[in-house]
């Protein structure tokens, strides 16, 4: 069967097609590359959440009339620091950060080396989401929560982010796609995974095929990624979902 | 003689500064009395809402005092501001309620928020909903419900802490109107029942008619007049109080500049039907109705009329005079009728 694939591929003008179904053929070096692109965009997204799941809570209740009002002056330097990572391209912040990762893990090579630029690029982007999120919020619903003598760590934890869950959750799926998205970008820089295959064999050798495969998997995998997330999404929002949870007695 | 348990004294509030200052309000004085059911009406625009917001201290006045319960709330550290928000509850035109929690969880909040046991706090919860008629509806969310529903709904939450004010800003400016008389009942029944005081933020002249026995009118910022709902209603003696005891009014335009005009109030107990066909009959004077309003206040009726008298000064002095002399009219003249 593989010998007419060939054949056709050939006859296509393909070059080097045995040598690149060979390599496709092997499933434990493909399913490698994939646990690869995977692995480390998924810390990464953890990684920024931790640091910018607070951090866009501060950019919005923080401002001048938002609910715990912090000084201008450090409004004013997140605001900056958040911008001026966003606007740094992410092949050249990938190498910024290689001191970075060298302090962090010791190396800036290989796929774990690359979770640090990906937290780096990616902090700031995830605090912009929750921000965004987080100003859909209905000023009178925070306004009813402060009538009723809620403290400002309360109208965080019980109003805010219960109530922006949905919008959370799309936020979280869309930060996961560009962050995987960024991760094969790391590819370039001697992370691995399927945008480095992409990259070294199909750019570099010439291996079509390998590069279409890589490339439909990650097409892949950003399909599943977005349907998991807006499944969620829908499904936690109550305002389109009102399913009667059952209570515990 | 019941004891007051707002007292506002002159609070103002300015907001912004400078040239760009808006003063929003200025010095008002207000006695809420313990038990009452208190309205504060005015147009858009009038201060209402920034005012009730004054008594939580959702909005910090920039001069003056508010006592609430014998507290003075512009005093309070924040903290302590907390805890006596538990005490002067709000409820709101848009219902404010949390979309992902159920109507339980909803009414839970106010409890979860000040540390009651979640059990007790459920069972609370569970009774509020009954009383506000939602006993079925605890476990549907809030996007499932009726505006009248979800009022109810944040009624309860309102109670959940056993308040001793609840303010109601616009809460049934919203809502159609026989919904809005099954709130104004509802509210009725819980100041009667619960002896809450309600303070009633409106636009609307019949919510203050069906549910509220004193009231003070807002007009740019400032109390135009307060007193007992029945008086202000019957006798409006300030142009504030007239635009929304009358809002229709008559177009002056239809009318010769020269007419001497009145406004006759009926004070209760008389038909006025009666009063211009004697005035006809008995004086031979025919007036003419520029625009007539009547309402029902506390069950008795209550009207006003402009009458445009004779352009003859002596047929206009005889006609004067005689309803003068009737009772429980008020007559009063109306210079700038043209202007």
């Amino acid at each position: 069967m593989s010998e007419a694939l060939i054949q056709v591929f050939e006859s296509w003008g393909i070059a080097k097609v045995p040598e690149q179904i060979a390599y496709l053929s092997d499933f434990g070096e493909l399913a490698f590359s994939v646990w690869e692109t995977v692995y480390a965009p998924a810390l990464a997204t953890l990684f920024a959440y931790v640091i910018g799941l607070p951090l866009g809570i501060i950019l919005v209740i923080g401002e001048t009339g938002g609910v715990r009002p912090m000084p201008k002056v450090l409004m004013r330097i997140l605001n900056t620091i958040v911008n001026l990572l966003r606007s740094v391209p992410f092949l050249i912040l990938m190498v910024m950060v290689v001191p970075l990762s060298r302090l962090i893990l010791g190396t800036s090579v290989g796929t774990a080396a690359t979770v640090v630029p990906l937290t780096v690029a990616a902090a700031p982007y995830v605090a912009r989401l929750v921000e965004i999120s987080l100003r859909e919020m209905d000023r009178g619903v925070v306004e009813a929560a402060q009538s009723m003598g809620c403290s400002p760590w309360q109208i965080v934890t019980k109003v805010m982010l219960p109530e922006c869950r949905p919008s959370l959750i799309n936020g979280a799926t869309n930060a996961a796609i560009t962050i995987l998205g960024y991760g094969a970008m790391a590819g370039a820089i001697g992370g691995g995974g399927l945008g480095a295959v992409a990259l070294m064999r199909g750019h570099g050798r010439n291996q079509v095929i390998v590069m279409y495969v890589a490339v439909i998997i990650l097409v892949i995998l950003v399909q599943i990624i977005q349907s998991i997330g807006t499944a969620w999404s829908v499904k936690s929002d109550r305002r389109i979902n009102p399913t009667e949870t059952k209570r515990r007695t | 003689m019941s004891e007051s348990i707002i007292q506002i004294q002159h609070l103002s509030k300015t907001f912004g500064d400078g040239t760009e200052a808006v003063h929003a309000l200025e010095d008002i004085n207000l006695d809420i009395l313990q038990g009452e059911i208190f309205g504060i009406i005015g147009l858009s625009g009038a201060g209402k809402s920034t005012l009730v917001r004054c008594m939580n201290l959702l909005e910090r006045p920039t001069s003056g005092t508010v006592v609430v319960d014998g507290q003075n709330m512009t005093e309070l550290s924040e903290k302590a501001l907390r805890l006596a928000r538990r005490k002067i509850t709000m409820i709101f035109q848009s219902f404010n309620l949390l979309m992902q929690r159920t109507c339980l969880k909803n009414v839970c909040f106010p409890m979860e928020i000040s540390g009651v046991p979640a059990a007790q706090a459920r069972r609370r919860a569970a009774e509020l909903l009954e009383i506000v008629g939602l006993r079925d509806k605890a476990d549907a969310y809030p996007a499932q419900l009726s505006g009248g529903q979800k009022q109810r709904v944040a009624i309860a939450r309102a109670l959940a802490t056993d308040p001793k004010v609840l303010l109601c800003d616009e809460a049934t400016s919203a809502l159609d109107p026989t919904t809005t008389a099954s709130i104004l009942d509802l509210l009725k029944d819980l100041n009667q029942k619960l002896g809450v005081t309600v303070v009633v933020i409106t636009h609307q002249m019949s919510v203050i008619e069906d549910i509220c026995t004193r009231v003070a009118i807002l007009d740019g910022g400032v109390v135009a007049e307060q007193g007992d709902v029945q008086e202000i209603f019957s006798n409006p003696s300030t142009d504030a109080a007239r635009r929304l005891v009358y809002p229709g009014g008559v177009t002056p335009a239809q009318y010769p500049a020269s007419t001497h005009v009145i406004r006759i109030s009926f004070n209760g107990g008389t038909a006025y039907d009666p009063l211009i066909a004697s005035l006809a009959i008995d004086c031979g004077v025919k007036v003419n109705i520029l625009g007539a309003d009547t309402r029902n206040v506390g069950g008795k009726a209550i009207g006003t009329m402009l009458l445009g008298l004779p352009e003859d000064p002596n047929e206009s002095a005889k006609a004067l005079s005689y309803i003068r002399a009737q009772k429980n009219i008020t007559v009063e003249e109306v210079p700038d009728y043209h202007e």
